[in-house]
């Protein structure tokens, strides 16, 4: 029997693990957006979420459909019934052919502050956020989360963005483990823990020759108007706002890292005394002629270790802040050019 | 007994439809996916009626169905698992009529046009031309009215009253006015939707540098009309005289002095916002070190 190298026993095939390429691009098509848009926007500014349906292929992860979730009420009852929900539209949908495959989720960027304040404006990297994602990484190799900021669209830009949680993250959120030497060692910062991946949109041949036959003739469309509108305030203050409160709660944070530094501190001072104390112990008795007490005592309490305090909190709203921190400069941006072409303007 | 005949034909009240783009884009993306057989989709359409009589059209869904010559064999089972879970989604969208692609009517379209009046008391049919027979797509909404002579039996006393007994001839679809407004289409940008792949979406800043086109496109052709009035090339039109009087007056009058505050004032805001997000990072970046730095020893 020759073995030739070139052909693999079906084994041999099965026992190499394909290496996953990384995510590149998001390829969603032009239905799914419109679906996600007319879902947030309906509801808005209550939380919306659903089910994205594709295919992931290499490099490109496609998403080619999906369906929302009814709003969940906090009854344990209704857990079975969102269970249900979501098997009954997969079928349904299997049965037109559409794409059974879980690629994700979709949700609008809307999130319930524990002060029964909703946020809005793109504040969604909460505790919540990573937790489905841990849901769905188990099941699923790759998946990745759309959010869609009504409110930001109403401002004349697309605000749709892919994210998904860096691998490095999930694995220390998988020890739950987020002390700073480990965060040191794996040299993770607050930038880290989502990745933005970038959107292509793709369409079908037909549904772009119907759109190319129906597009409306007028040379200006909706979302000049609203891109040209002067006021922009109310947007500004808002966003002004919740970043004044991420500022209070990020130095919340702050004094409880310099709190427990403090505690540290005190309690090697004491260890110090103690040792010292010990030790003059210990030479007395040496003196005497006695046994030596050891030089440490594990059930003393201040031999005690304090826990550190987690630093998830701090780095997501850290991230929240940047993130307001970013649309204040992109709306500001835009509020330049208006302005200026009132200037112009008025000067004709 | 005196029997008179009359023949009547109805007519039902003309209403209008309004189709929203996703309507479209479901339609057609499940021809698009149809199973190998099939020749056309059928599916339900989903909306409300507004208050003022006309129907919105919203949402849709494809309903799996078999065709063989004159017969059409519906899955109701389907149609009605997926109303339920639509349903628990939005309570408020009801079932306003069902569309099929292709051209024009075809006689096994009033069997299913009949079992949907049995489910809403007018439904609509839409059609949607997915094979661009006339070189374009032709979307065009139907409401179906019976054709039928109707009986006026009168008997005398001793005798019981008969009422008007109608034998439906024919169902005739009445072609009536539809609305395909894409203002969300609009709003995502038909630049994305129309073309087949776009390589990202557009920045605020590209699309911002897209109106302010459009803006000055405009004004170049108010000007070359205004000009080509003057010039006696074009008889002038008041209607359009008046728009043009309407929107040079609502620019606000204001002293040049008063106005140039005005506008470096929201300048000057803008840039206190700026410089106030840019501290927030270097602070950000400043508290990261800080913490994640500062080891115990």
């Amino acid at each position: 029997m020759a073995a030739n190298t070139m052909v693999r026993s079906f084994l041999q095939v099965a026992a190499t693990e394909e290496v996953a390429p990384p995510l590149r691009v998001v390829q969603i098509e032009g239905l799914v957006i419109l679906k996600i848009i007319k879902h947030c926007k309906e509801f808005a500014p209550a939380l919306v979420t659903g089910q994205l349906l594709g295919l992931d292929v290499g490099s490109v992860l496609e998403v080619t459909n999906c369906f929302p979730f009814p709003i969940r009420e906090e009854d344990e009852e209704i857990e079975a019934d969102g269970a249900n929900y979501q098997l009954e539209m997969m079928r349904c949908l299997r049965e037109v052919n559409v794409d059974n495959n879980t690629v994700g989720w979709y949700q609008s960027a809307v999130c319930f502050k524990h002060r029964y304040q909703s946020t809005l404006l793109g504040s969604f990297q909460t505790v919540e956020l990573i937790e489905t994602f841990m849901n769905y990484q188990e099941n699923i190799r790759r998946c990745v989360c759309i959010i869609y900021d009504p409110l930001k669209s109403n401002q004349g830009v697309l605000a749709l963005k892919a994210l998904k949680l860096s691998d490095s993250f999930m694995e220390l959120y998988r020890s739950n483990n987020f002390t700073g030497e480990k965060l040191r060692e794996k040299n993770l910062s607050w930038v880290d823990i989502f990745e933005e991946i970038p959107i292509k949109v793709s369409n079908s041949a037909l549904i772009s020759a119907f759109m190319t036959e129906l597009e409306a003739d007028t040379p200006v469309i909706q979302c000049d108007y609203d891109r040209l509108q002067l006021s922009t305030s109310p947007f500004l203050e808002r966003n002004m706002e919740f970043l004044i409160e991420c500022m209070d709660d990020l130095s919340m944070e702050q004094q409880k890292f310099q709190y427990y530094y403090r505690n540290v501190s005190r309690q090697q001072a004491q260890q110090q005394a103690w040792l010292q104390k010990r030790r003059t112990e210990n030479m007395g008795r040496k003196a005497a002629g006695e046994e030596l007490l050891p030089e440490e005592d594990p059930s003393n309490p201040i031999f005690k270790p304090l826990p550190e305090p987690s630093r998830l909190d701090s780095f997501l709203i850290t991230n929240q802040i940047s993130n307001y921190c970013n649309q204040i400069n992109g709306v500001a941006g835009q509020s330049f050019s208006r302005l200026y072409l009132t200037k112009a303007l008025h000067e004709n | 007994m005196a029997v008179t005949e009359r023949t009547v034909l109805q007519f039902s009240p003309t209403l209008t439809a309004k189709v929203h783009p996703l309507v479209i884009f479901n339609i057609c993306d499940c021809y698009v996916r149809r199973p190998d057989q099939t020749e056309r989709v059928i599916g339900t359409l989903l909306g409300s009626v507004l208050p003022d009589g006309t129907v919105d059209i919203r949402n849709s869904y494809a309903v799996p169905h078999s065709e063989f010559s004159e017969q059409v064999a519906l899955d109701i089972d389907y149609h009605h698992n997926m109303l339920i879970s639509q349903q628990k989604v939005n309570p408020k969208e009801v079932i306003v009529g069902w569309y099929s692609t292709g051209l024009g009517v075809t006689g096994s379209s009033v069997l299913i046009h009949d079992f949907y009046s049995g489910e809403v008391p007018n439904p609509i049919h839409l059609t949607v031309d997915t094979g661009f027979s006339n070189g374009e797509g032709t979307v065009k909404a139907y409401v179906s009215s019976n054709l039928s002579l109707s009986h006026g039996e009168q008997q005398q006393a001793g005798g019981r009253q008969a009422g008007d007994r109608q034998l439906p001839l024919a169902a005739q679809f009445q072609e009536i006015p539809l609305d395909l407004r894409m203002v969300e289409a609009e709003r995502v940008g038909f630049d994305i939707l129309k073309t087949t792949m776009t390589d990202k979406l557009p920045t605020d800043l590209e699309g911002m540098e897209a109106s302010m086109e459009r803006l000055l496109a405009l004004i170049d052709d108010v000007y070359k009309y205004v000009d080509s009035v003057d010039e006696g090339r074009v008889a002038p039109d008041n209607n359009v005289g008046r728009f043009l009087w309407d929107a040079v007056e609502s620019l606000p009058k204001l002293s040049p002095a008063v106005f140039d505050k005005l506008v470096n004032d929201s300048l000057q805001d803008n840039m206190l916002l700026l410089y106030l997000s840019s501290i927030t990072r270097t602070q950000l970046t400043l508290a990261e070190k800080l913490n994640t730095a500062a080891q115990v020893l």
